[in-house]
């Protein structure tokens, strides 16, 4: 299945015209439960992953999940723990569950990092905008690809 | 008339049947069984609970002259005790001239416009959360009633606010609160999110607060466009949370993390 995504840019353009804003949102093609290819066109950095996905104000990914690294305390309990992800599944897979979640799981409540419709009552300073950048899902999907079992 | 009321009953309980994936009152849990033991004995003994410092100005402003009427509240409802016991049991309660909820804050506030003849008290203020806690302390023990009929379109509409997702994040009330209680979100355990307790304490303020501001506090999280303090959306909320709760125990003032 080869699906192509058309993100509703004219969203974006009423959107304050942020670093992030800007960024957003760039084409993707899903090839069937995977994006193979870097939103960004470059290698994500697995440091800058990490440090978004330990940083809850930033990842939010502590918020609901565990995993190796201690730098985040606190850690909740609404999901599998992180480690091994990146021996559960393809960097390709990993990406596709980080922009959009819901195309692998329809009721999951983890929110889709990278898409900007579909969602009711966004608060004005997060509207048009995705929950992280294109590059930050690239530092992300390279930081969990280094979590092997 | 008495036969429309007791019509409108009979759809309240089949509605209520009809609702299988709400939260049974046989799960009910109150926050309180879930705290620390040192914010359960903060809670327990009145000299430790920091509400209890709203509740005294509360009791002053019970007995002040107020408005053009240049009347106290006791002037008309004479000793709380009496006269409010069970009333934040039940509110928000059906107003007949507005034709809707009104919950406490506001109905503190139309005695203010209405019988005092004075401004009403912003939400949050010093002066409201301290009336609000003195007359919610006089309904604690009791259970949390909601049984007017005239109440369920907003029971319904709050229900639909609850189960719907929204904000940014896409999550629903009924994600955490129904389906994730006791879990931890990072490190705080999710409660069932009830309103027994309000206005509450809360260390993380650590101030006095209504529910409506817990209530924004959440949408907050989920990256929701947030509603007004006082808005209808924020009262039919607050009118479905007490259904949900109904027959667990007033803990107000409560102290919560
Ligand atoms: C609101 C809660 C929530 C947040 C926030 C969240 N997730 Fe998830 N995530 C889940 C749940 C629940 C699952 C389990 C499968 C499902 O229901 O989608 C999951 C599944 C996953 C999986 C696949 C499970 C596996 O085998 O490891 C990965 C990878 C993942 N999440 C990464 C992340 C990352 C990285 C972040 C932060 C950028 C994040 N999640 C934020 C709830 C969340
Ligand atoms: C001039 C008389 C008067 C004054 C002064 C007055 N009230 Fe009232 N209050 C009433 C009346 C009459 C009602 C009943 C309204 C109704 O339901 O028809 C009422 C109802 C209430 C209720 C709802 C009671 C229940 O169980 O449903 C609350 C709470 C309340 N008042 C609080 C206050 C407070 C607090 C003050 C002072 C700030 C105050 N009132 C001042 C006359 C007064
Ligand atoms: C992502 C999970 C999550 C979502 C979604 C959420 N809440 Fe909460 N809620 C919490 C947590 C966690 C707390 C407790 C916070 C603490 O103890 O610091 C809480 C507290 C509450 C409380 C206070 C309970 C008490 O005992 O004082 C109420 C009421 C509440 N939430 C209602 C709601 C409503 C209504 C919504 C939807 C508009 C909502 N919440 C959405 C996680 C959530």
């Amino acid at each position: 299945m080869r699906l192509s995504v058309i993100p509703l840019v004219t969203l974006i353009l009423s959107a304050a015209p942020t670093a992030m804003a800007q960024d957003a949102l760039r084409p993707y093609t899903i090839d069937g439960d995977a994006i193979s290819t870097s939103l960004t066109g470059e290698d994500g950095d697995p440091a800058r992953g990490r440090e978004i996905v330990a940083n809850r104000l930033v990842g939010l990914c502590v918020l609901c999940h565990s995993g190796p690294f201690p730098e985040a305390p606190l850690q909740g309990t609404l999901a599998p723990d992180l480690k091994g992800a990146g021996t559960r599944w393809s960097i390709g897979q990993l990406r596709l569950r980080m922009v959009d979640s819901s195309r692998v799981m329809p009721d999951t409540i983890m929110p889709a990092y990278y898409r900007i419709d579909h969602l009711v009552r966004v608060a004005p300073a997060f509207r048009g905008k995705p929950v992280l950048t294109a590059a930050q899902i690239e530092d992300v999907v390279a930081f969990l690809a280094t979590l092997k079992e | 008339m008495r036969r429309a009321v007791l019509f409108a009953a009979m759809l309240a309980v089949i509605g209520s049947l009809a609702r299988a994936s709400d939260l049974p009152p046989d799960k009910q849990r109150s926050s309180y069984q879930d705290m620390a033991p040192a914010t359960r004995a903060m809670q327990d003994a009145d000299t430790d609970n920091p509400a209890m410092l709203w509740v005294l100005d509360g009791e002053a402003l019970w007995q002040t002259k107020a408005g053009n009427a240049g009347r106290a509240c006791a002037d008309c409802h004479g000793d709380a005790k009496q006269s409010m016991r069970g009333t934040a049991a039940r509110h928000p309660a059906f107003d007949e001239k507005l034709n809707a909820p009104v919950n406490l804050e506001g109905r503190i506030n139309i005695c203010r416009t209405e019988q005092q003849q004075t401004a009403p008290l912003p939400y949050e203020s010093k002066e409201l959360l301290a009336l609000s806690a003195y007359v919610a302390l006089q309904s604690r023990g009791l259970p949390i009633e909601s049984r007017d009929p005239r109440l369920e379109p907003a029971i319904s509409a709050g229900r639909a606010e609850f189960m719907r997702r929204q904000g940014q994040l896409n999550l629903g009330c009924v994600h955490c609160h129904d389906q994730r209680f006791g879990e931890k979100l990072a490190g705080s355990t999710i409660p069932q999110g009830h309103p027994n307790g309000y206005p509450i304490y809360r260390l993380e303020w650590q101030t006095l607060g209504s529910l409506q501001r817990r209530l924004r506090n959440c949408l907050t999280g989920m990256r929701a466009d947030n509603y007004p303090l006082g808005s209808p959306e924020l009262v039919a909320l607050e009118t479905y949370l007490m259904r949900r709760a109904r027959g667990m125990t007033v803990e107000s003032p409560a102290v919560r993390p």
